[in-house]
């Protein structure tokens, strides 16, 4: 295979990208790209799996296998492609109502099987794609378009869930620290098992317009104002950082991925079959 | 007999998967529902021994995704549900009809709505097998009466859901899921099996929605040496999006097309004492039993009555019945429902002729009495 | 020098790159695209690039060898 940029990966006759001005996605689809650069992914091998949603569009300016699917069931589809084929990379791309609300149920039991997909989740705050409404990572006490008096639910701490599910590799970044983004990217495509990389980003045609943050810079700002590495955070009381964005890995572990898990049973099941009528039938 | 089959006294559901693994299916993905739990039973058995995998998703969305993204990568695949779960694949089976993936849908229909009698049968689910998704499409579904129709219509599943890459729907029934009967395990190499289309052409030229002179576009798999984009969003050849009028147009009619133009392929009936009949009885699956012995003993008392099975579903069998009222005085349809496959029978009876329901929703099935009731009345009404 | 070029056709002129400069080489036109007018102070780190939400910049870092 000769050898591949990172814009060999990108869909150049697509361009420019469909999202808005100052939509953090094309930050976090740049860093993908580099990634596979960096791993030098086999475009044949690889299959890029989106939802629905501003971030389920990433499909369309990636030139790997893809699967463009429903909204909220990317880990699904995503499953059943990697098991019925182990040597390809499974890559799902979801948002935060996309792959962490609707999608939640999946995102768990993905993260508890341990197969071996990375899932990148764009979080904006908010469904962007059908106009700013909040979503399962909005935060409390900001406006949406269906919040205009405030918002009263808390938000998914997406990075601690899947962490508890079981998942080997969890890391959380934000666009304006890209290259920490494409570095926990790119480990989280090396990683066997499930892996799960949440990017914070921003929305500020409808998350940062109802709350005071109307432009990109504003927004990434702010984000990085309200951001604190995990070191920091184990450093200090729970209340200090509890309602900060805590950005770091969280889980890089080594766990056996389903479908190695899965070629044991294969094996006994063959072995059941040499023996005949199996003993429990017995 | 052949000598290379064998016969074997099992139960419908369990020649379902039978049927499934003699056509080649090597992966299920599905989750838990009465009546249909033996086939998830049974695959996660034998898929492994077979070189295939079985996983239990955590909810029938999840499952018919895991089922689409199998086939994708190559797995002839299939799920096993009920009405409840079969209400929640809904959506995604609308992406397999969308992206065109083969794949296998079997739903072993309960009594409903809802949770209805989860353990008692019922025919209700024909009009959603057809239309539960949203959206304009073409769909098959077969049903089978029998347990050996169960083998064989789930072979010709797989068959027609490779050939047309499309979903197909094998829609069976409580009572013939769980009934047990004499059957014969047909041995590789006395039965088809048809797989997937490849594209023939340069890797560079390949459209995974460009279909050939047959309506057909070959279907290559991910990780081979074609690059395949799939998507349920309205797309052109290429799998890129697409939303230009023409476009959709083209599309959307080409989801129906590619089933209605071949409904002298896919519409399969049986027909029993039909040559002589002056009445017939129109039924579908767990309904033809009775519907048999209502002939019978209708012949017994010197009613001349005829049966056709409807074995295809959808799409309907239009020509066949349209042919069939145009010489009957009467046509009666026994249904678990109130009165579903009836409204196509009337839509296709241009002769005008009587067309009466036997319709039964308590749970409990249509009794060949029940049926000859109606033959009764209907032959006295034309003396 | 280090040479940095805006594609105009794919930027749509959201900032990022102005804002986040650590050594502030861009000024912005009045429609938000980014014009390169300090150059000179530019460190090659190419953090506009990575940071750039729709592929548009291009930075040529002198002495580096084209890939």
């Amino acid at each position: 295979m000769p050898e591949m940029k990172y814009d060999d990966y990108l869909v150049k006759s697509r361009m420019p990208l469909f999202w808005c001005s100052g939509c953090g996605n094309g930050i976090v689809l740049g860093a993908i790209l580099r990634a596979f650069a960096k791993l030098q992914l086999d475009r044949h091998n690889t299959v890029v799996v989106t939802g629905i949603g501003c971030w389920g569009k990433a499909d369309d300016y990636i030139n790997t296998n893809t699967f463009h699917g429903t909204h909220g069931r990317a880990l699904g589809f995503a499953t059943g492609i990697k098991l019925a084929n182990p040597e390809l990379k499974v890559i799902a791309l979801m948002g935060d109502g996309d792959g962490a609300t609707i999608g939640g149920n999946h995102l768990i039991h993905a993260a508890r099987r341990n197969v071996d997909i990375t899932a990148i989740v764009v979080n904006n705050f908010n469904y962007g794609m059908t106009g700013g409404q909040y979503s399962g990572t909005t935060l409390e006490e900001t406006y949406t378009t269906t919040s205009q008096f405030g918002h009263i639910e808390s938000a998914f701490d997406l990075c601690r869930l899947v962490e508890a599910a079981g998942a080997p590799y969890v890391a959380r970044s934000h666009v304006l620290n890209v290259i920490q983004l494409e570095g926990f990217i790119t480990e989280a495509i090396r990683k066997k098992g499930f892996s799960f990389v949440e990017a914070l980003s921003p929305c500020p045609t409808h998350y940062g317009r109802h709350n005071g943050m109307k432009t990109a810079p504003k927004m990434m700002q702010w984000i990085k104002e309200n951001a604190i590495t995990l070191k920091e955070a184990e450093k200090k009381p729970q209340a200090e950082w509890e309602n900060k964005f805590v950005i770091g890995k969280f889980t890089d572990k080594e766990s056996v991925d389903y479908s190695t898990r899965y070629e044991a049973v294969m094996a006994l099941a063959e072995a059941s079959v040499s023996k005949g009528v199996s003993e429990r039938e017995g | 007999m052949n000598p290379n089959n064998s016969i074997r006294f099992i139960q419908g559901n369990e020649a379902i998967a039978e049927g499934a693994f003699a056509a080649g299916a090597r992966f299920y993905a599905g989750y838990p529902i009465t009546p249909s739990s033996e086939i998830a039973e049974i695959s996660s058995r034998r898929l492994p021994q077979l070189g295939g995998l079985y996983i239990q998703m955590e909810d029938e969305i999840g499952s018919i995704a895991a089922v689409i993204g199998a086939s994708a990568s190559g797995k002839k695949s299939y799920t096993a549900t009920s009405g409840p779960g079969f209400s929640l694949m809904q959506e995604n089976l609308g992406v397999a009809v969308m992206a065109e993936i083969p794949c296998v849908i079997i739903d072993i229909q309960r009594s409903g709505p809802s949770t209805g009698l989860a353990t008692k049968p019922a025919q209700a689910d024909v009009m959603q097998s057809r239309w539960g998704t949203h959206g304009d499409h073409g769909i098959i579904v077969l049903s089978p009466s029998s347990v050996q129709e169960c083998f064989d219509l789930t072979i010709t599943a797989f068959n027609f859901s490779e050939k047309y890459r499309t979903p197909v729907i094998l829609l069976a029934d409580e009572i013939v899921g769980h009934m047990k009967e004499k059957m014969i395990i047909r041995k590789p190499g006395t039965y088809d099996v048809t797989d997937r289309k490849q594209p023939a052409c340069d890797p560079a030229d390949y459209k995974p929605f460009q279909a050939d002179a047959d309506g057909i576009a070959p279907l290559a798999a991910y990780g081979s040496r074609f690059i395949v984009r799939l998507t349920g969003s309205t797309h052109d050849e290429t799998g890129f999006p697409n939303s230009k009028p023409e476009n959709a147009d083209k599309f959307i009619r080409h989801y129906t097309d590619k089933i209605e133009n071949n409904k002298d392929d896919i519409v399969m009936t049986k027909e029993y004492k039909l040559e002589d009949a002056e009445f017939a009885v129109i039924t579908f699956g767990c309904s033809t039993r009775s519907a048999l012995e209502a002939m019978d003993l209708a012949r017994g008392e010197g009613i001349r009555v005829g049966v056709l099975q409807l074995v295809t579903i959808w799409p309907f069998a239009d020509s066949q019945v349209r042919a069939l009222c145009s010489r009957m005085k009467a046509i009666i349809v026994p249904e678990m429902n109130l009165g579903q496959i009836i409204r196509e029978v009337c839509r296709v009876n241009d002769s005008g002729i009587p067309v009466i329901g036997v319709n039964k929703v308590n749970s409990e099935a249509i009794t060949p009495f029940e049926i000859m009731e109606q033959i009764r009345e209907v032959s006295k009404c034309r003396k | 020098m280090n040479r940095i070029s805006v594609n105009t056709a794919w930027c749509k002129g959201c900032g990022i790159c102005a804002a986040f400069c650590p050594v502030k080489v861009f000024t912005q036109e009045r429609d938000g695209t980014p014009v390169p007018e300090y150059q000179e102070r530019c460190t090659g780190c190419k953090l506009c690039v990575l940071r750039c939400p729709d592929f548009a910049i291009q930075l040529e870092v002198s002495g580096d060898e084209p890939k």
